[in-house]
């Protein structure tokens, strides 16, 4: 449809949001941050688990609250970061989350889709001392 | 026409002259239903817009051309028509035309309130105040050291009038109040507001941006000081807004902006301020725009403004009893069968009202999903946003069965 309507919710999506993956928290992550959504209220935080080498992740734990987009999206790449390097987080963009959705979204929507992504990106550029911020917001992201 | 059928609007015929309405996508035709965010432009108008720049274009007041003379006079005469429009005796001296309500806003905020205010002044506003009007003196009172204080919103969507009587006092030099709020859809007693606000010697500024469009609005009934208004949610274009002011209070008021157009005699030392309301209108103005929101002006009172206020709030308590019914529907504001303006906003329990507003669209159903511009009514309302289904003279119960039936979709997709 293009514009972004019940296309944008197929099954995969829905599924995620109604029975999100890796939903919870970890006990001892590497590192954990939190993101949000001012205009929409979608706030999501991870928590991350490095291997050894810091230079793959583990595992990835979300919790958060907002629309079926931000959250599905954050179920979604949960799965997608177990084993992926660090590296390869750090290059991913919105057309990887659009990829991974398997949907257009919306040009008014990308700030959900891409929330939990951005989230994952922050946490690990915080740990390794590349940023400061407290928290990720998408609102003053492109 | 008998008694009964007078009294509601000929809506076929007033949707001739909309043909954006005839719009499909994907097959459907849109269901047009945020009115609050901006109102769809009639033939009549487009025209006039069109005319004008086949016809009269030049810039005013600085020709001696034939052209430039029409433009001025047609310009000037928007003034006095839009002036009439909201009962201001005073007429053009009255209008000043910006570029929208916020714009008028801030007028108010910068020319009188920077200059006035001071540490041991109050601002008054209310919880459901826009961010136009609350951002505006929040950051003007930062400047000046002045206090802003908020009227409650009651459970039931409607102002604390009793809390309104006790933060009102003599500190009160400002009470900058909504008319009709844009989220809850509460008509709030601002002449009952402006009595408070003067016995108080303060003055009072009324946001007229979702009532001016929808009822009749007398400035002078209400006593206003000050009231402000767009164009573009009353079927007029975009890029004109109107602050009303007593004519008095601003010939006291220091210009806003400097520039051409707003001045009398300039030398290279100093100025002399231009007659009202040229002196609050510096550098070329918006021309076309408000010989447009003239003829809108002329297009409503056609139609009557009673008559659109009855119309509005038919399909707003057609729109509450219908989602009330539903019982999954968490609607905000005044409860069915108390006067309302025609907007509604609510939530779907089970589905964030982005993703609803995303698949409404899918039905061409235009809602609006946000906070509003009222971050801080949502906060006190405990969701971060809310969809919201807004009316205007071309709506119909039919679209608002189709609004509830798109609902319904999106409730089976989320089940």
């Amino acid at each position: 449809m293009g514009i972004g309507g019940s296309d944008m919710y197929r099954q995969q999506i829905l599924d995620h949001y109604k029975n999100p993956r890796n939903y919870g928290e970890i006990e001892d992550p590497t590192f954990t941050h939190i993101g949000e959504n001012p205009m929409c209220g979608d706030e999501i935080r991870m928590d991350v688990v490095l291997d050894e080498s810091e230079e793959t992740i583990e595992r990835v734990a979300f919790q958060g609250d907002g629309c079926a987009i931000s959250q599905a999206s954050a179920s979604m790449l949960s799965q997608e970061l177990a084993g992926m390097a660090v590296e390869d987080l750090q290059a991913m963009d919105r057309d990887d989350i659009t990829d991974m959705l398997g949907v257009d979204i919306s040009p008014m929507r990308v700030k959900c889709a891409v929330l939990a992504e951005k989230v994952a990106q922050d946490g690990a550029e915080i740990y390794f001392g590349e940023k400061d911020i407290d928290r990720t917001t998408t609102e003053d992201d492109d | 026409m008998g008694h009964s059928e007078s009294e509601l609007l000929d809506v076929e015929r007033i949707r001739e002259d909309f043909p954006i309405l005839q719009r499909e996508f994907d097959g459907e035709q849109v269901v047009y239903l945020d009115n609050a965010a901006t109102t769809q432009t009639p033939e009549p108008v487009v025209e006039t817009i069109a005319d004008y720049y086949r016809t009269t274009n030049a810039n005013v007041h600085r020709g001696l051309h034939q052209l430039s003379q029409e433009a001025s006079v047609a310009y000037e005469n928007a003034h006095d028509r839009v002036a009439e429009f909201i009962g201001a005796s005073g007429e053009r001296e009255e209008i000043i035309f910006t570029k929208n309500t916020t714009e008028s806003e801030n007028l108010v905020a910068y020319a009188w309130g920077l200059n006035e205010l001071g540490p041991e002044d109050e601002v008054v506003l209310t919880e459901m105040e826009h961010h136009a009007s609350l951002v505006t003196w929040q950051q003007i009172a930062k400047k000046t050291g002045a206090t802003c204080r908020y009227i409650r919103v009651d459970e039931d969507g409607t102002l604390d009038m009793d809390h309104a009587r006790e933060i009102i006092t003599d500190d009160t030099a400002m009470v900058s109040v909504v008319h009709v709020s844009n989220t809850l859809g509460t008509v709030n007693p601002v002449s009952e507001l402006a009595d408070i606000a003067h016995d108080h010697d303060s003055y009072i500024f009324v946001d007229g941006a979702q009532s001016v469009p929808n009822r009749p609005v007398d400035v002078e009934e209400i006593d206003a000081d000050f009231l402000a208004f767009s164009g573009h949610k009353m079927a007029g274009p975009t890029g004109i807004g109107v602050l009303y002011g007593k004519k008095h209070l601003l010939e006291e008021m220091e210009p806003y902006l400097y520039g051409g157009e707003m001045i009398k005699k300039v030398t290279f030392e100093d100025a002399t301020w231009n007659d009202l309301p040229w002196k609050f209108e510096a550098g070329t103005p918006v021309i076309c725009q408000g010989i447009a929101l003239a003829e809108a002006c002329d297009y409503l009172d056609d139609i009557g403004m009673e008559r659109i206020q009855r119309h509005e709030e038919q399909l707003a308590q057609y729109a509450l009893e219908q989602l009330q019914d539903e019982g999954d529907v968490d609607i905000y504001g005044p409860a069915a069968g108390t006067e309302r303006g025609g907007l509604v906003a609510f939530n779907l329990e089970s589905v964030h009202a982005h993703d609803l507003s995303s698949i409404l669209n899918d039905s061409a159903v235009a809602i609006r999903a946000g906070d509003h511009c009222t971050q801080p009514l949502h906060d006190k309302m405990g969701v971060p946003a809310s969809a919201r289904a807004s009316f205007y003279i071309y709506n119909t119960k039919e679209e608002v069965d189709k609004l509830v039936d798109a609902i319904d979709d999106a409730r089976q997709l989320f089940a």
